[in-house]
């Protein structure tokens, strides 16, 4: 059995990775690759698994509960990669890019380890929270400025 | 058996999956389609196992997520769990009955029984053993007759308990159901199918 401790550091573990690897799947391949092409001397990567390409049924629920039901299909990539210091990687994007999926199992790979975890951050995940952030912010603007405030259509008597 | 792989220890399968496993493939044909020929395997992987070339290139090619394969408790069931559930992810158990593959060395070896011999109606669904032999050759001698042997092939593959033939031989009683052997080492293996006759020589 694990002690509470362990559990907690593990699954804090878990949620770094799962910020990176969201970060990266969600921003455009053009953005992550010239974010990374920015760091000098990246590691030297080894792949345990070549990326491969297939599909994936996305499924959902109705209200997220009642009997599930295939949404469609969607194309999804995955890497797997071990980079210097023997940290492992993996990375799932949707779509055919393989790089992106390589970039999004390096990033895995260097997010565990001490090395290069704070280049990461600094070098692409922040820059990249950032523009996630202001893209939300912009298309909340986007769409306020369509707003149709409803009570200004109250009808107006004529004088008489 | 479903815990978290650990990811650290995975080692690289097949450089090029698509054309390695059409070449195993082909290998693993010529040794079914003519039992008791030593049939050569240029495996070209590093397995979890040294020495497991052979029979690990044989499962990443024959293995998917369709196919539950039975690997002992020992050292070798541990080292390939984690590797066959990256690359074939297929399911791990240890009930030998509703295995499809299983993978053993001859150290560990259950009776031939215990594995799924098939259903009457669907023969096809029996246990494909994966045997790890130290060479095949150098054991006690034993002739097969049967089917894709022309008279009679003589093999003698090392390491094989006494008892081994002879649960070979009762499992051979009751065709068309049975359980197909493929015996290997590092680069080399000898299909054994169902439909092969085991005869011990003196």
């Amino acid at each position: 059995m694990k002690n509470d401790v362990s559990v907690e550091v593990e699954s804090s573990a878990i949620a770094v990775r799962q910020r990176a690897h969201g970060l990266i799947a969600k921003s455009p391949h053009e953005m992550v690759r010239d974010l990374f092409d920015r760091i000098e001397n990246l590691p030297n990567i080894k792949q345990v698994r070549p990326t491969d390409t297939g599909l994936i049924m996305v499924r959902g629920k109705v209200g997220g509960d009642g009997a599930r039901f295939n949404l469609g299909e969607l194309p999804l990539t995955r890497a797997a990669l071990r980079i210097d210091g023997g940290q492992v990687g993996i990375g799932y994007v949707a779509g055919r890019n393989s790089d992106h999926a390589e970039l999004a199992a390096l990033a895995d790979a260097m997010v565990q380890s001490e090395t290069w975890g704070g280049v990461l951050e600094e070098k692409v995940l922040v820059p990249l929270a950032d523009a996630v952030r202001d893209k939300k912010t912009e298309n909340g603007r986007k769409a306020a400025a369509t707003k149709v405030d409803f009570f200004t259509m109250v009808r107006t008597r004529k004088e008489k | 058996m479903t815990a978290a792989l650990s990811l650290q220890d995975i080692q690289p399968g097949f450089a090029d999956p698509v054309y390695d496993a059409q070449r195993i493939f082909r290998r693993l044909m010529d040794a079914m389609a003519r039992p008791g020929r030593i049939v050569d395997i240029d495996a070209d992987i590093v397995p979890p196992v040294p020495g497991l070339e052979g029979l690990s290139a044989i499962a990443l090619t024959l293995l998917d997520f369709e196919t539950p394969v039975y690997l002992p408790r020992g050292e070798i069931g541990e080292a390939l769990s984690g590797w066959l559930r990256f690359h074939c992810g297929c399911p791990v158990t240890t009930d030998p009955q509703e295995a499809v593959f299983a993978i053993l060395s001859v150290t560990e070896l259950l009776p031939i029984s215990a594995f799924n011999s098939g259903d009457p109606k669907y023969p096809d669904r029996s246990t494909t053993l994966l045997l790890a032999c130290p060479a095949l050759e150098g054991g006690k001698h034993v002739s097969l007759t049967g089917p894709g042997i022309k008279e009679a092939a003589h093999i003698a593959p090392s390491g094989i308990p006494d008892s081994f033939w002879n649960e070979v031989m009762g499992d051979r009683s009751q065709f068309q159901l049975g359980v197909d052997i493929i015996m290997g080492t590092s680069n080399a293996v000898i299909g054994l199918p169902r439909t092969t006759r085991i005869n011990e020589e003196s």
